[in-house]
C-alpha cells in the first residue's frame, strides 16, 4: 500500500528527521490558513498516488501567499491521470545545494533488507543505477543485528561527508530505517533527501510503500485503503474488498483463474494469440461459489469487457463449486456478455454436468479457449 | 530417490486443527506420508484423522521426534510456529501460509540460515516426491514417478505444467513450489544444486515469473556451473504491467526489475530452453530427454 506524500512526511517528522515545513488542505479556505502560517516561496503539491505527478502538471510553485491560495485552488478541481486530487500538500521551498538519495528495501536473495545510498539523487534509484553506477553504496541489513548508527557512518563516509555532516546523515539513517521497521515498510526512500545552501539535510520527498501483508498491525491504514482513500479503481476496490486479486489491464477480455501463476500464464496466452486481456483476477486457492459469483460481477462492471474467459484448474478449488458460482452470478446480474470456460481438476464430471445442463459450454484446453474467447471478442458470441 | 522428502519423511502438521491444516491432513494422509502428529496450542490431547494433537513442537518432538514440519498456521502467527519448529530441531519445514509480513519472513529466513535447515514458502504449494511423499495441498493425481525435477514459484501453475508432463508420460522426480512471496526460503539456484545431486533427475523445468532476479541469477548459475542437466523454463507474466502486484506478493516488476523479458533473455543466453506457452513445456522436454 502507498502511502500520501504528506503522510509519508508526517512520519518521518516525527522520527526526528528534517522535512519542509508545510500543512495539508482539502479545501482553498483550509489552504489558505495553511498558507498563512508558511513562508514564500511555496510548493504546492497535489496528494495523488500516481506516478509522473510533477509531469501531469501536479506540482505548482508559489512566490506569495496569494499564488499559493490560487494553485491550491486549481489543483483540487483538477484531476490527475484521471484521479480526482481530493488534498493538496503546501510546504516552503527548499533551497538544494545537493540531491542525496537514501532508501531501504529487500533483497530477495540474501532474505533481508538492503539500505541504498548515492551522492547523486533526484531520479528514480534505477536511474541512478543506470547513469552513475560507481555512487550507488548498498548495505545488506542482517536481521538479527540490525542497522545501526555506525553502519550508517560507514554509508555516509563512502558517500564522501565528513564531520558534523557525517554525524547529522548517519542519524538521519538511522531514523529512516527505524520508521522503516516500526511500520513494516517494504520500500521507504528519501529522494532526493536534500543538502541544503547552508550544510543541512532536508527529507524534500519521501516515498513509503507498506508490506500489504502487515496492514494487520497497522489497523489506520488498512482502514483508509478500505475506505476508498487510495489509488484503486473501483474494481480494484470491491476486490480488496472481496479478498480477490484484481488488476486492471488495457484490453477487452475479462479472465478470471485460480492461482497467480495461471492467471498470468492465461493474459500471457490471450497475448500470444492476439488478444488483449481487460483484467487480472485470481479467486485464489478453495473459492466457494459466491466468492466466484463476485469476481464475475467485478469483470462484468467492467464497461470495456467484451467477452470473458474463465480458466479454472481445480486443486483445492473445486469445479463444482466454481460452477455453482457461474450459475448463481448468471441468475443475479444475468451474464449479458458471452463467456469461455475452461473447467479442469477437482470434481471436473460434476462442475461439466452443471454448466452443460444450463446451457454453458466447457472446454478443456487452455489454449483452445483462449483462442475461442479472442474470436468472440473480435467477431460477437453466438 | 528426488529431493528433500522421501518415504522416510516423518512430518508434523502445525495448525492441524484449522479448516485447511485438517483437509490436508486427510489428503496426506492417503497419499502415504507419515504424519506423526499435529500441533494447535490450545487443542492438545485431541486427534484429527487419528493423528495425536500436541499443544507445543516441543511434546510433539518428545513423543514422536519428527524431521519435517508442514504450516497451516494464519499469517499472523505463521513466523511464531516456524521459529518454534527451529528451535526444536525441525530442518525441513514446509510454510503454505500466504501473506506472512516480510518483516517476519526475513527474520525466520536469518534463524534458518543459522542451524542449516530448509525453509519451503511461504506461500507455496508445497512439495510431493511421488510415490514416496507429499507435505503440501497439491492434487496428488496429476503427478507421477519419474525423472523429472520441477521447481516453481506459482501452484496451479505447476499442476498445469505437470499434468501436461504425466499425459506425455514425463513422470516427476520431485515437483517443488518456492512459493509467491518476496521472500521465500528456498531459491532456484539451491533447487538447481539439489537435483543436479539427485541422480534420479534427468532433466528439470523451472517454473519462473515477473518480480525480482531470482530466475536471472539462477540463469547465471546454470552458466557459470555449466549446469550438466537439460533445463526448460517457462516464465509467467509477460503481459504484465510495472507497478502492479499480480496476485502474489512477489509478483511485481519494478521499475526495470523483474520483467519477463529480462528472464527469458537471461535463459536463452545461458542455452535454457524457454516455453512460450505452458503447454509448449512438455514437447520441449520430450525432444530433448529423448536426445
Amino acid at each position: 500500500m502507498k502511502l500520501f506524500e504528506y503522510e509519508a512526511k508526517n512520519i518521518l517528522a516525527n522520527y526526528g528527521i528534517p522535512t519542509p515545513r508545510g500543512g495539508l488542505a482539502t479545501n482553498p479556505s483550509q489552504a489558505k490558513e495553511v498558507t498563512s502560517k508558511l513562508k514564500p516561496p511555496l510548493a504546492v503539491k497535489a496528494q495523488v498516488l500516481v506516478a509522473g505527478r510533477g509531469k501531469a502538471g501536479g506540482i505548482l510553485f508559489a512566490n506569495s501567499i496569494e499564488e499559493a491560495e490560487k494553485a491550491a485552488e486549481k489543483l483540487l478541481t483538477m484531476q490527475i491521470k484521471g484521479i480526482p486530487v481530493k488534498s493538496v500538500w503546501v510546504e516552503e521551498k527548499i533551497q538544494i545545494k545537493n540531491e542525496l538519495y537514501f532508501g531501504i528495501t529487500t533483497n530477495r536473495f540474501n532474505q533481508s533488507y538492503v539500505a541504498i545510498a548515492s551522492a547523486v539523487g533526484g531520479m528514480e534509484i534505477e536511474k541512478i543505477a543506470t547513469k552513475a553506477p560507481e555512487k550507488i553504496i548498498q548495505f545488506s541489513i542482517n536481521p538479527q543485528h540490525g542497522f545501526h548508527s555506525f553502519h550508517a557512518h560507514q554509508m555516509v563516509r563512502k558517500m564522501g561527508y565528513a564531520g558534523k555532516q557525517l554525524s547529522e546523515l548517519g542519524r538521519i539513517f538511522e531514523r529512516l530505517y527505524c520508521v522503516g521497521m516500526d511500520c513494516d515498510a517494504e520500500l521507504i526512500e528519501m529522494n532526493p533527501l536534500a543538502e541544503t545552501a547552508d550544510g543541512n539535510f532536508v527529507a524534500a520527498d519521501a516515498r513509503i510503500i507498506l508490506d500489504d501483508s502487515a496492514l494487520f498491525r497497522h489497523q489506520e491504514y488498512k482502514k483508509r485503503l478500505l475506505e476508498g482513500e487510495s489509488e484503486l479503481t473501483p474494481q480494484e476496490a470491491e476486490a480488496t474488498k472481496n479478498e480477490l486479486a484484481y488488476v486492471k489491464l488495457d484490453g477487452d477480455i475479462g479472465v478470471i483463474g485460480n492461482g497467480a501463476g495461471l492467471v498470468m500464464a492465461t493474459l500471457d496466452t490471450i497475448q500470444y494469440y492476439g488478444g488483449k486481456p481487460a483484467n487480472f483476477l485470481d479467486v485464489g486457492g478453495g473459492a466457494p461459489a459466491e466468492k466466484i459469483a463476485t469476481a464475475l460481477k467485478i469483470v462484468f462492471s467492467d464497461p470495456k469487457v467484451k467477452a470473458l474467459f474463465i480458466n479454472i484448474l481445480g486443486g483445492i478449488t473445486r469445479c463444482d463449486e466454481v460452477a455453482r458460482g457461474i450459475l448463481e452470478a448468471k441468475a443475479k446480474i444475468g451474464a449479458t456478455k458471452p463467456m469461455v470456460i475452461r473447467l479442469v481438476g477437482t470434481n471436473e464430471d460434476e462442475g461439466k454436468r452443471i454448466l452443460t445442463e444450463a446451457g454453458v459450454h466447457v472446454l478443456e484446453g487452455m489454449e483452445e479457449a483462449a483462442q475461442r474467447v479472442i474470436e468472440i471478442s473480435k467477431h460477437g458470441g453466438k | 530417490m528426488g529431493i528433500i522428502i522421501d518415504k522416510n519423511t516423518r512430518a508434523i502438521v502445525q495448525g492441524i486443527t484449522g479448516a485447511q491444516g485438517s483437509f490436508h491432513t486427510k489428503l496426506m494422509l492417503e497419499y502415504g506420508t507419515k504424519i506423526v502428529a499435529g500441533v494447535t496450542p490450545g487443542k492438545g490431547k485431541t486427534q484429527i484423522h487419528g493423528v495425536s494433537v500436541y499443544d507445543t513442537v516441543e511434546e510433539a518432538q518428545e513423543k514422536h521426534s519428527a524431521n519435517a514440519s508442514i504450516i497451516f498456521v494464519p499469517a499472523p502467527f505463521a513466523a511464531d510456529a516456524t521459529l518454534e519448529a527451529l528451535e526444536n530441531g525441525i530442518r525441513t519445514i514446509v510454510i503454505i501460509t500466504e501473506h506472512i509480513p516480510i518483516k517476519d519472513a526475513i527474520n525466520v529466513m536469518a534463524r534458518a540460515k543459522q542451524v542449516n535447515a530448509t525453509i519451503i514458502g511461504p506461500n507455496t504449494p508445497g512439495i510431493i516426491t511421488p510415490e514416496a511423499s507429499k507435505l503440501g495441498i497439491m492434487p496428488a493425481h496429476i503427478f507421477k514417478l519419474g525423472s523429472i525435477g520441477m521447481v516453481s514459484r506459482s501452484g496451479t501453475l505447476t499442476y498445469e505444467i505437470a499434468a501436461g508432463l504425466t499425459r506425455k508420460n514425463l513422470g516427476q522426480s520431485t515437483c517443488l513450489g518456492l512459493g509467491g512471496d518476496p521472500i521465500t526460503g528456498l531459491n532456484f539456484i539451491d533447487s538447481l544444486k539439489m537435483f543436479e545431486q539427485d541422480p534420479q533427475t534427468k532433466a528439470i523445468v523451472l517454473i519462473g515469473e515477473i518480480g525480482g532476479n531470482l530466475e536471472e541469477l539462477a540463469a547465471e548459475y546454470i552458466t557459470s556451473d555449466r549446469y550438466p542437466k537439460p533445463v526448460v523454463a517457462f516464465i509467467a507474466g509477460r503481459s504484465a504491467p510495472p507497478g502492479k502486484r499480480m496476485g502474489h506478493a512477489g509478483a511485481i516488476v519494478m521499475g526495470k526489475t523483474g520483467t519477463a523479458e529480462s528472464k527469458i533473455e537471461k535463459f536463452k543466453s545461458a542455452g535454457v530452453k524457454v516455453a512460450e506457452k505452458p503447454n509448449d513445456v512438455p514437447e520441449l522436454l520430450a525432444k530433448l530427454v529423448s536426445n
